[in-house]
């Protein structure tokens, strides 16, 4: 676009100080990416001067605040794995079968009024989630437990991964459903005239050709899951622990981070330190899933030229 | 649907698939997945909100007892010695602490003696609420009694509203947390709002398309997906460690979720930004304004609304925001209200989590109160963005 400059001097140098400070401003978003990056990598290493980097990765036992104490990050990434998964489990069928009902069955009207409901859920504060997570949900799941003969703990793997799964369902679903909506019409119209029933024409056509978007959808799920603190901090587990029975307590990356830095350690110590370090973890992890999923959504918008997503 | 009539007429028919029946029933099948998985999230919400208010309901009503209390000189020096000795485990402690200020503050109360309303212990409260509760059975009787002459009542309870933290239950309020909340949050929009719309008009209005504007829009795209308490880390190794910024303070918790909230109002003022047609800015251009003078006078003003719902929305989502104050060490024990922005402070969702892990039965209801609070203030924020979008949308 042509631009247009003012022959007066003084309003000159004006606009140059404007625009200056808007790349100023601009500047902040990068900065803090950096910040994030750098003030989490210098402690990190500072972490991994004092313990090996290869028992952090490999090591099976995690006791801090012990003599001796020893730093091996194998279980919380096992705890980390199993409420994310149960999370996923509760998350991707109800989100994306939210996501089908809401753009392939409702009608438009009905829609504008389901999508704010569901957005609800999306408005929730995680803390909320976590107390309706360890005071209903855990001890609900007890008793049940105790019906199949089971015993479960009170802060079991499975209430916080089973509430975790439905603070992601919004964010499956609402992505999910802008992907569905996208895909071109012609295609529907093609399989209808093909004798397919609405069914067939969702499932293998329409879904298919959302897969990227409904790929990218979960991943950013997968990364919110991971990173969700407070659930897990008011209703999971403090002991490390490698188990796949998800009626165990077992604890996760970000509930360690929490507590070696609420506890009463020394800023310098091992002990505070490796927050970091399982910070460093937590970052590069969710940001390569972000990097994917925002290319998948790339690709999808090239192949079917939307620009509404 | 097939009927029984048809049927021999269809095996006639050459187009005749017998699959079909199956595969209708299939389309059916799916058609009810997908409606259940959308009827579970639904009632789930509503089973969620059932649930929390009616833990949280009792908790607007606290119980008070009617005793007769003696402004003497030996309360002044032990408060205990104010009421009857059997009236001492059911009458709050709390309460009772303050006996001697109100004598300080009112001297003309001293050497009275005054029946009136009391605050009652919490165990008592549980009590009469037919919770869970734990009482001797002397004072069980005692608060029977009473009750049966109607010198027990439950009444408003104010105190949630006007009083800090506490670590007697009864006397436990939200006020300090609000207060918490409100300077933080001011904190908050006072960074982000400036530095996200002046981004969002330097990215939509002036940037190239360049290898620094693709950088900037990475960033912020990958600054939106950051897990939130990475934010807390930050808090703590820059603001707190490298500036020596105050720990607890509403100035480092109002800038760490300054730099979360960034993303959201970059996005949407950008959306706001670039809905506003190119005709506006030509027409500018023609009567001879320069590129900032039509970015100010004119396509700002007409985004505005859009830039102010992206910004309440933002607002409300740093609001309900608790785990990297966690890290920045908002979840201190605050009895008083924070009155300069590098106080120590809480703030609302940290103040729930507090009162969640206690081990007072009482606490659960404070804690399903205060989520009531903080859900009327996030669905109130929200509902204003919704009908400020409403009001000033310009269908172009």
């Amino acid at each position: 676009m042509s631009t247009f400059e003012s022959k007066n001097k003084k309003t000159q140098v004006y606009e140059q100080l404007i625009k200056l400070a808007l790349i100023t401003a601009s500047v902040i978003a990068i900065l803090t990416t950096f910040g994030i990056l750098f003030s989490i990598l210098f402690e990190a290493i500072e972490f991994f001067q004092m313990r090996s980097f290869w028992y952090f990765i490999t090591g099976t036992e995690w006791s801090p605040g012990v003599t001796g104490s020893k730093f091996g990050a194998v279980p919380i990434f096992a705890g980390t794995f199993v409420i994310t998964i149960i999370a996923l489990l509760v998350a991707i069928p109800i989100g994306l079968g939210s996501a089908v009902y809401m753009s392939e069955y409702a009608s438009p009207r009905l829609r504008d009024y389901l999508k704010p409901i569901l957005e609800v859920l999306a408005g929730i504060p995680t803390v909320v989630y976590g107390f309706f997570a360890a005071i209903t949900v855990a001890p609900f799941i007890v008793k049940a437990a105790a019906v199949f003969g089971l015993e479960a703990t009170f802060n079991s793997a499975l209430a916080s991964g089973v509430v975790m799964g439905i603070m992601i369902i919004p964010v499956i679903s609402s992505l999910s459903d802008d992907v569905i909506r996208s895909v071109p019409d012609s295609q529907r119209k093609a399989a209808y005239g093909l004798g397919m029933t609405h069914g067939e024409v969702i499932k293998n056509i329409v879904l298919p050709s959302a897969m990227p978007g409904i790929i990218s959808a979960s991943l950013l799920g997968l990364s919110k899951a991971l990173g969700e603190t407070m659930i897990v901090v008011m209703a999971a587990g403090l002991r490390p622990n490698i188990s796949w029975n998800p009626l165990e307590d077992m604890t996760t990356v970000t509930v360690t981070i929490v507590n070696s830095l609420v506890g009463d350690f020394e800023f310098n110590s091992p002990e505070t330190l490796s927050a970091f370090a399982l910070g460093l973890v937590l970052f590069v992890v969710t940001l390569i899933l972000n990097m994917i999923s925002l290319s998948l959504i790339r690709k999808f918008k090239e192949k079917y030229k939307v620009n509404t997503l | 649907m097939i009927s029984r009539k048809n049927k021999k007429k269809q095996e006639n028919n050459p187009f005749y698939d017998p699959s079909l029946k199956r595969r209708h029933s299939s389309a059916k099948r799916f058609k009810k997945f997908t409606l259940t998985s959308l009827i579970f999230s639904i009632a789930f919400l509503a089973f969620f909100l059932f649930d929390i208010i009616g833990k949280g309901i009792p908790a607007f009503n606290i119980t008070y007892v009617k005793v007769e209390v003696n402004y003497s000189e030996a309360a002044v020096k032990d408060y205990r010695k104010a009421v009857d000795r059997k009236y001492r485990n059911i009458i709050s402690r709390a309460w009772l602490r303050e006996l001697p200020l109100i004598i300080k503050d009112n001297p003309s109360l001293l050497n009275t003696k005054k029946t009136q309303w009391v605050l009652a212990d919490d165990q008592v409260d549980q009590y009469i609420k037919g919770h869970h509760y734990r009482l001797k059975r002397k004072d069980r009787a005692l608060i029977d009694d009473m009750k049966a002459h109607d010198l027990v009542e439950l009444k408003f309870n104010s105190i949630f509203f006007t009083q800090g933290d506490s670590k007697t239950p009864e006397y436990a309020g939200l006020y300090s947390a609000m207060v918490g909340s409100i300077l933080t949050l001011i904190i908050t929009m006072l960074v982000a709002f400036p530095i996200g719309v002046m981004t969002a008009i330097y990215l939509e209005e002036f940037a190239d398309d360049n290898k620094f504007t693709r950088f900037i829009e990475v960033n912020i795209n990958n600054l939106a997906a950051i897990p939130s308490i990475l934010f807390g880390l930050l808090g703590l190794a820059i603001f707190i460690n490298l500036f020596g910024m105050p720990r607890s303070s509403p100035l480092v918790g109002g800038l760490t979720l300054a730099l979360m909230t960034l993303p959201i109002i970059i996005v949407s003022s950008r959306a706001a930004l670039r809905a506003v047609p190119d005709s506006i800015r030509q027409a500018g251009y023609g009567l001879g304004l320069t590129k900032i003078e039509v970015t100010r006078d004119h396509v700002l003003p007409l985004a505005f609304p859009g830039v102010l719902t992206g910004s309440i929305i933002g607002l409300a989502q740093a609001m309900g925001e608790t785990a990297p104050l966690i890290i920045i060490g908002m979840i201190a024990f605050i009895p008083d209200a924070p009155g300069m922005v590098t106080d120590a402070a809480t703030v609302m969702p940290a103040q729930l989590f507090t009162w969640a892990g206690m081990p007072e039965k009482m606490y659960i209801e404070k804690t399903a109160a205060g989520i009531m609070v903080l859900l009327s203030v996030l669905i109130s924020l929200n509902a204003l963005a919704i009908y400020l979008r409403k009001k000033f949308e310009v269908k172009w």
